[in-house]
């Protein structure tokens, strides 16, 4: 670019007038190191605008989990803390129950919160402890390159399912959500994607019910958001999109699988 | 300081964690130490207002302690081996992310499920790491009820000093048996915390970030470096023991927690015998007393050392005397109590016949 066309662009264009969209100060200036296309970079930011919105920022404590967002507290502008693989729903328990008067998350893959840490997941949920856990379900494990997670389709092709998923040997996927909605600690359960606009819209209202139940202390939410991993998949950023829209939701429905009484 | 008390090894251990103002306990039952969790359960939150929790997993548990040790709370968890297996990967993380905590492992006969009688087998995973990495846990050695109270306090506070995850090891025997105790008065809870802990990111400042994940090599190094650092100063600080009556003695019993309770016997019953014998036992496994092995190496005639295990400790006794001088092993295993005549028998067929 010409250093005149520079020139006018930040002195012209970029004005305080102009401004249609700020990323709010609870995300931290911090390049995402997601790949292109990644449905993680959508999610951190509706999360990060409802935690702004609600002027929270200063009394939230997020977990970060083992997985592609395991870097999570790079760009979370909110105290974090980083837990072991599967631990994010224990670690949570152990900062909500010191701090009750906190806003307290998880960010967890599928691998993370269905596959090693159900036991905490679960147990989490049934003993009703009051925080958000936000689960991604991209139906891979991303960060170590692709391999089948509980949430893999049947027939789905991964690194360590190179036929196709075989329910005979693999077993079946893991609809968790279901699991964790059926406990009656449970507040909120509902089923979200971040592959269009308008479900991106959808995503972030439930973040911000989940927040508000929280505060009103309900009990156990979870956010599931039906994900894509066009690296893994093998696919191109919109392909995979597709891959959501076609494969992924029809098997994982959304919408909201419990809602607290009364609403 | 309140009048003596009787009580059993456990229950005083319960007792000292919630006058120590302990924020938060994390557990899962497993024998010979459930009585902690279940003492807690009836007396810590009516009185202090202390969180108490059973959790799922010991896994579950040794996390939980993360989460809250990392809001800079004054937290605590016992198990007994399995258990404290259970907790190795959380131990490392919380080791690596430099979070202060009590751990308590009634240690019992191993390996595998093993018997729920007392054994000193966990000696190794508590003195050398137990989980992955390089890091040490604070390991401090109680040998009575009273000790179970005293370094409940000294633990947390070695701990808090270092910001190093600190262990109590000890075994069923001193978790089970009835002592009389001299408690501590109640302490207040914290109302303060460190400006590490993540209670909410401050206006004005940065956020607070608890991890142990540095993916550059360089940057990994660095903090191996900080942690070696703080070990050094930890070895040159704290190391605690008890010797009795090694000025002219010509052999020197050691053992540590039980096992040297028992050496104290068997040394008595050797100078009835005539027997110049001393005793050493170490309040601190880590940091250890090697240097003061080492003084007494060069003036006595054999070092026995005796514990219920296959023979642990007694590997850095050899190394802290450098050969100057014999070091023999007497052990018991499978939740066996040697008895002081057993010990000085073999005393006596290993160094004096
Ligand atoms: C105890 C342990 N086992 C295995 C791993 C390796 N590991 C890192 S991330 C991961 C899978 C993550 O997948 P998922 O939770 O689905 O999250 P994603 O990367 O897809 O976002 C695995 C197996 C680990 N870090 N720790």
């Amino acid at each position: 670019m010409a250093e005149e066309e520079k020139d006018f662009i930040f002195s012209d264009i970029c004005v305080e007038e102009n401004l249609v969209y700020r990323k709010p100060d609870t995300l931290t200036d911090t390049e995402l190191h997601y790949c292109p296309g990644c449905g993680h970079g959508v999610a951190h930011k509706i999360l990060m605008e409802v935690v702004d919105e609600l002027g929270i920022q200063n009394e939230t404590i997020g977990v970060a989990p083992v997985g592609c967002s395991v870097f999570a507290y790079h760009y979370l502008n909110v105290d974090m803390q980083e837990a072991a693989h599967g631990r994010a729903c224990a670690v949570a328990t152990g900062i909500k129950r010191v701090q009750p008067d906190k806003f307290v998350f998880t960010y967890q893959g599928d691998g993370d919160l269905a596959a090693i840490g159900t036991a905490e997941t679960i147990h989490a949920a049934n003993r009703g402890e009051n925080f958000l856990i936000v689960f991604i379900n991209n139906g891979v494990y991303g960060m170590t390159s692709g391999q089948m997670a509980p949430t893999t389709l049947p027939g789905m092709v991964t690194t360590t399912s190179p036929f196709g998923r075989d329910t005979k040997i693999h077993g079946y996927p893991l609809k968790i959500a279901n699991l964790v909605a059926s406990l009656p600690g449970v507040a909120y359960v509902t089923r979200q994607s971040v592959h269009k606009p308008v479900n991106v819209r959808k995503a972030k209202k439930a973040f911000q019910k989940a927040f508000e139940y929280q505060k009103r202390g309900l009990g156990t939410c979870l956010v599931e958001i039906v994900s894509n991993c066009p690296s893994n998949w093998r696919m191109t950023p919109l392909e995979s999109n597709k891959f959501v829209e076609d494969k992924m939701i029809p098997f994982y429905p959304l919408g909201d699988l419990k809602v607290p009484e009364g609403k | 300081m309140s009048k003596k008390k009787l009580m059993k090894g456990n229950e005083a251990l319960a007792e000292a964690m919630i006058r120590a103002g302990c924020d938060a306990y994390f557990g899962y039952p497993i024998t010979p130490q459930s009585e902690v969790i279940e003492y807690l359960s009836r007396e810590a939150t009516n009185r202090t207002g202390m969180v108490v929790l059973q959790a799922e997993s010991e896994v579950a548990a040794i996390n939980m302690i993360y989460g809250s040790a990392a809001c800079g709370r004054r937290v605590m968890t016992t198990s007994s081996s399995p258990g404290i297996s259970l907790m190795q990967e959380g131990l490392s993380y919380i080791a690596a992310a430099e979070l202060p905590c009590l751990v308590a492992n009634i240690n019992r006969g191993g390996p595998g499920l093993g018997t729920i009688q007392p054994s000193q087998g966990d000696y190794f995973q508590a003195t050398k790491g137990g989980g992955h990495g390089d890091y040490h846990l604070i390991v401090l050695a109680p040998s009575s009820v009273q000790e179970m109270v005293d370094y409940v306090l000294l633990g947390f506070e070695l701990s808090e000093k270092y910001r190093c995850p600190t262990m109590l090891l000890t075994d069923g025997a001193i978790g089970q048996m009835m002592e009389k105790v001299e408690l501590f008065e109640q302490m207040p809870r914290k109302t303060e915390f460190p400006d590490w802990a993540t209670t909410g990111k401050p206006k004005d400042s940065d956020r607070r970030i608890i991890t142990s994940l540095f993916i550059q090599p360089e940057k990994m190094e660095q903090i191996n470096l900080g942690l070696q650092r703080k070990y050094r100063e930890i070895e040159k600080n704290e190391v605690r023991y008890q010797t009795i009556d090694t000025d002219d003695a010509d052999y020197i019993f050691t053992g540590f927690g039980l096992g040297a309770r028992i050496c104290t016997k068997a040394m008595e019953l050797g100078r009835a015998k005539g027997y110049k014998i001393g005793v050493i036992r170490p309040q601190t496994l880590y940091p250890f007393p090697y240097d003061l092995y080492f003084e007494h190496s060069k003036k006595v005639k054999g070092i026995f050392d005796v514990e219920m295990n296959a023979g642990q400790m007694v590997e850095d006794v050899r190394l802290a005397v450098l050969g100057n001088t014999r070091v023999e092993f007497y052990g018991r295993m499978g939740g066996i109590i040697p008895t002081p005549d057993e010990i000085l028998e073999n005393f006596e067929k290993m160094f004096l016949q």
